[in-house]
């Protein structure tokens, strides 16, 4: 039976033992793909869909029309983010596998994706993360002990034990509330934007899934309403190539890239280099400006790769080529900041050494500052009493009740 | 004082509540410039403008997760499903985002959305345009599920609903909508003119969520209802000459237990009817509250009449609808039961 079937099976370019192969990513020479005004016609500018935005060449260099010519002063910084993301998530990762977290998810080569894009928005942008956006969360002032804090379910959980590890909130940074179901977010960014246009406001929404999530209705639903209410909203997807173990193909991004999956609705499509903080800077602020002037939405693809395991639940090696991140044409958005910086006389080894010193040190002191306010293991403990809260503005009756029946039967944490 | 069928109730209080508050919008497929399939919303896109009474395409997914967005900017949106039968592709929404919003932020974000979704049979509207499906909602923590029987409640309870914080899905019962209906199809339609609950006050006024009424005193049983079969209940217990205590629910969730079981305590029997589906339907948590709490006031089993457990039949609409003689013989099962 199986061998008569003629259905078309997507599959990889590489499983585990063979040799990796990015032959199927289109590339484009940094520098080469055209800027157009951000009011130009969606049917104008569909090239930016399928083309590839590059400003950071294979020899370091800025280049082409798309270079946001930002001061070295801003790129310190900017590197800095990045990489205070990926000692967080090390040491995020590592503090799980000593089982003292139950589950952590790290964005280990996509810290770019954050990075750039928090820096290309206002503070008053609202941004409707995914899983994998922690660097929004830091960038918009989040303090790390605090995340600690989220992942560890402690007393000082801004979540009070209710969210899985990873999944933080910030009203105050305009950063929403993570939902482990994949792109929900979406739609909320698109309405959140229609009602600061319906407000007369030019604050503008972002949102960010993953190329599998790209799969769900939601995704179709926020671009068709995107679409037609003309939503000053950003709608990224960060294509990383892997969801879980399926590849960026199994979600239908055999014949046509992601970016272009709003042309049918007439919302422009950017394909960026999601490893080069300079392009996703760029088309950010393109996109951000278009918005903000009443343009309307722009999808934004950001080609990156996955450098880690889905989560600290995942095996990659069981479905992916171990050395295939070694192997991906845009590297790593760390080390190639770090390279330009570098080459352009701004940065030094021994200066990004000592700063990942330092990061370390600041990452360590969260952690010993976290663990205070109590672990899995160790008080103090959240009241589980609290678990009966905010399921509604004011508890009603049987919630009260409940409360009361839990108290009689579970005094304390220790006391199962 | 003056006269509103369920629809001029209905439009009635969005037209109240958006007069006195900005913030508040409607969004739904063909509620703006046509004024919605029933015509609820017929007149307020005139008068408030098409940025705030916004015709949607044809996904309540989007309609509702699009809602959530607004509503975490501040508005405060109401959003139009068109059938019940339809609300399943926004499910998701409801239940993963909107319901849980509030808990997982703890109250940082909160969303407050009113869903306004016509339900029941009736109307030969077939499997896709008559179904109850209030019990999977009033399943989950986070929302609040109203469903009310006649135009004074169903405009009080819906400004109180567009006024809460919290996320509430109001079933409006469409076979009610231009008259109570007594479950006989055969008679000439009655107007809500003629019902005390056919007046409405033209301002602001509230029914309070969490609370339901003594639709009519008696002392010999206690039918616990809601929605249609609170009218279709009653005509049976007059045609059956049993002095029966009709409560209309109307909040399913927060319930008000109270009111219920003491009415049971008092007639000592109790019978529980609702058009939905009967297996796993809301009538088995009323029934279990109520033998929890008036056991042993009981004189007979707590009986209950639903519809059938199948898809909503079109040719067959009145065998499956839980009319009078259905609800007559579970007044009997239970008057008859030996004390």
């Amino acid at each position: 039976m199986a061998n008569k079937s003629r259905l078309h099976i997507p599959k990889p370019s590489a499983r585990p033992g063979d040799k990796p192969d990015f032959s199927y990513l289109e590339l484009s020479p940094a520098g080469s793909v055209d800027k157009p005004s951000v009011g130009a016609k969606t049917r104008d500018i569909e090239y930016l869909s399928h083309e590839l935005v590059r400003v950071l060449d294979d020899d370091h260099e800025a280049k082409g029309p798309w270079n946001p010519v930002l001061e070295p002063e801003k790129l310190q910084i900017a590197l800095r983010w990045m990489l205070l993301n990926r000692v967080f998530d090390e040491r995020m990762w590592q503090i799980q596998r000593q089982g003292r977290i139950s589950f952590y998810i790290q964005a280990t080569g996509e810290e770019a994706v954050s990075i750039a894009q928090a820096m290309a928005l206002r503070a008053g942008d609202m941004c409707f993360p995914s899983y994998r956006n922690q660097g929004l969360y830091m960038y918009r002032g989040m303090q790390l002990v605090d995340m600690m804090c989220q992942c560890l379910s402690n007393t000082r959980d801004m979540c009070k034990g209710r969210q899985l590890p990873i999944m933080y909130h910030t009203k105050s940074g305009n950063v929403f509330s993570i939902s482990g179901n994949l792109a929900t977010q979406y739609p909320h960014a698109v309405g959140w934007a229609m009602a600061s246009a319906i407000k007369g406001e030019d604050h503008i929404a972002a949102s960010w899934v993953g190329d599998g999530s790209t799969a769900e209705a939601d995704f179709h639903h926020a671009l068709t309403f995107a679409a037609v209410y003309q939503a000053p909203v950003i709608l990224n997807v960060v294509n990383n190539q892997w969801a879980i173990s399926s590849f960026q193909g199994t979600a239908g991004g055999e014949r046509r890239p992601f970016a272009a999956r709003g042309l049918g609705l007439g919302i422009p499509g950017i394909r960026v280099d999601g490893n080069d903080l300079l392009a996703v800077y760029a088309v950010t602020v393109w996109a951000a400006d278009r918005a903000r002037r009443g343009g309307g939405p722009t999808l934004i693809e950001l080609v990156t790769y996955r450098g880690g395991p889905h989560s600290t639940s995942d095996d990659p090696s069981k479905y992916r080529p171990k050395d295939e991140w070694a192997a991906f044409p845009l590297g790593d958005p760390i080390e190639r900041l770090k390279q330009h910086l570098i080459h352009d006389g701004h940065w030094s080894e021994a200066k990004h050494d000592k700063l990942i010193e330092e990061l370390k040190a600041e990452v360590l002191a969260a952690w010993k500052e976290a663990q205070q306010y109590g672990t899995m293991t160790e008080g103090p403990y959240l009241d589980p009493a609290s678990m009966f809260d905010d399921v509604y503005a004011e508890p009603p009756k049987r919630l009260e009740s409940q409360r009361r029946r839990m108290l009689e039967v579970y005094r304390d944490k220790g006391d199962l | 004082m003056p006269q509103m069928n369920m629809i001029e109730a209905i439009r009635s209080a969005m037209d109240v509540v958006m007069d006195k508050d900005p913030n508040v919008i409607i969004l739904g497929q063909d509620v703006g410039f046509f004024g919605g399939v029933f015509r609820c919303t017929d007149g307020l896109q005139r008068k408030f403008g098409e940025h705030r009474v916004i015709d949607a395409p044809i996904a309540e997914g989007g309609i509702i997760g699009a809602a959530i967005g607004m509503g975490v900017n501040g508005l405060r949106p109401i959003a139009e499903i068109q059938f019940a039968d339809y609300i399943y592709p926004g499910f998701d929404q409801i239940v993963s985002e909107l319901a849980r919003l509030r808990y997982r932020s703890c109250g940082e974000f909160f969303s407050p959305v009113t869903i306004r979704t016509p339900c029941g049979g009736g109307i030969h509207g077939g499997q896709t345009h008559s179904q109850s499906p209030e019990a999977i909602f009033t399943h989950v923590s986070g929302i609040k599920t109203v469903m009310p029987s006649n135009p004074y409640d169903a405009k009080g309870l819906l400004i109180a609903s567009i006024e809460s914080d919290d996320p509430i899905v109001f079933f409006e019962p469409k076979r009610i909508y231009n008259g109570p209906f007594d479950g006989d199809p055969e008679k000439p339609a009655v107007s809500w003119a003629s019902h005390p609950k056919g007046e409405v006050p033209d301002g602001h006024y509230t029914v309070p969520i969490g609370t339901a009424e003594i639709a009519r005193e008696g002392s010999e049983l206690s039918i616990i209802t809601y929605g249609t079969l609170v009218h279709v209940a009653t005509a049976a217990a007059d045609a059956m000459g049993v002095d029966a205590e009709i409560i209309d629910v109307r909040s399913l969730s927060p319930l008000d237990v109270t009111t219920i079981t003491d009415s049971v305590k008092k007639t000592g029997r109790c019978m529980i009817a609702h058009e939905a589906t009967r297996f796993g339907g809301y009538g088995g948590e009323l029934a279990a509250t109520i033998q929890k709490d008036c056991f042993y006031y009981l004189e007979a089993p707590v009986s209950r009449v639903a519809g059938w457990d199948t898809p909503y039949p079109h040719a067959f609409e009145w065998q499956y609808f839980p009319g009078q003689k259905r609800i007559a013989a579970g007044i009997r099962r239970v008057m008859e039961a030996a004390a």
